[in-house]
């Protein structure tokens, strides 16, 4: 299955990434797509993740199509 | 009910009488209008801060912003509201962001007004950025308390 991958504002920097495309064998969940996109890099506490545009747990099951983002806490307003 | 994301500057009490004007089925039924208008300092964390940019995830923010309108709807009397936001490249004193919300008592305009906005603090998916004096960049980490 093929899952969309973002990454928003100090997370793009970090990854040097801003969206690819990722395919599993398998169901994953979000954090096991962060650490297959980002090996050497451990998932920072503060993080956020988001499923088609709704805010998820780091261990919702993904579908194929999906687009999953990772980002930083938001700062509106 | 409207969600404005803008790229260019905005001018809020425009925006207001804009809507005000355009939205004819409101007329005659408020009794309260609540207004939030939230602008740019020039400073933070004790640096002079000489500008901001705005990121946001497109199509998720407006997503969010609606789900926030939708549950002040179901918990407070509202006739209508307005959010208009800003992103891209801002400067002090330039608007951040509008809440306006038209109701026909003032404690559901009050109450339901500073909840869309203290849930946009947390929920929107925007990020900021900013430019110091010293022309060092720095992302903004967290939200200042709201209470």
């Amino acid at each position: 299955m093929s899952i969309k991958v973002r990454y928003f504002a100090s997370l793009k920097e970090i990854t040097g990434r801003a969206e690819y495309q990722l395919d599993f064998s398998k169901s994953v969940t979000v954090k096991e797509i962060w650490y297959q996109a980002n090996k050497d890099k451990t998932l920072p506490d503060n993080i956020l993740a988001a499923v088609n545009m709704e805010y998820v747990s780091f261990d919702h099951r993904v579908n194929d199509g999906d687009e999953v983002a990772f980002f930083p806490p938001v700062t509106g307003g | 009910m409207e969600i404005k994301i803008l790229a260019e500057s905005f001018d809020p009490w425009q925006e207001i009488k804009q809507y005000q004007n355009s939205a004819k089925e409101i007329k005659g039924k408020v009794g309260a209008t609540s207004i939030f208008v939230g602008t740019m300092r020039d400073f933070n964390e004790g640096d002079t801060v000489k500008g901001m940019m705005l990121e946001h995830y497109p199509r998720m923010t407006e997503k969010q912003l609606a789900n926030i309108i939708e549950e002040v709807m179901q918990k407070w009397q509202i006739i209508d509201a307005l959010v208009v936001h800003r992103v891209g490249n801002i400067f002090p004193d330039d608007p951040i962001v509008l809440v306006a919300v038209w109701s026909s008592h003032r404690g559901d305009a009050f109450d339901s007004s500073r909840y869309i906005m203290e849930a946009l603090k947390t929920k929107a998916p925007f990020w900021k950025k900013e430019l110091l004096a010293s022309d060092d960049e720095r992302w903004v980490g967290k939200n200042s308390d709201g209470y």
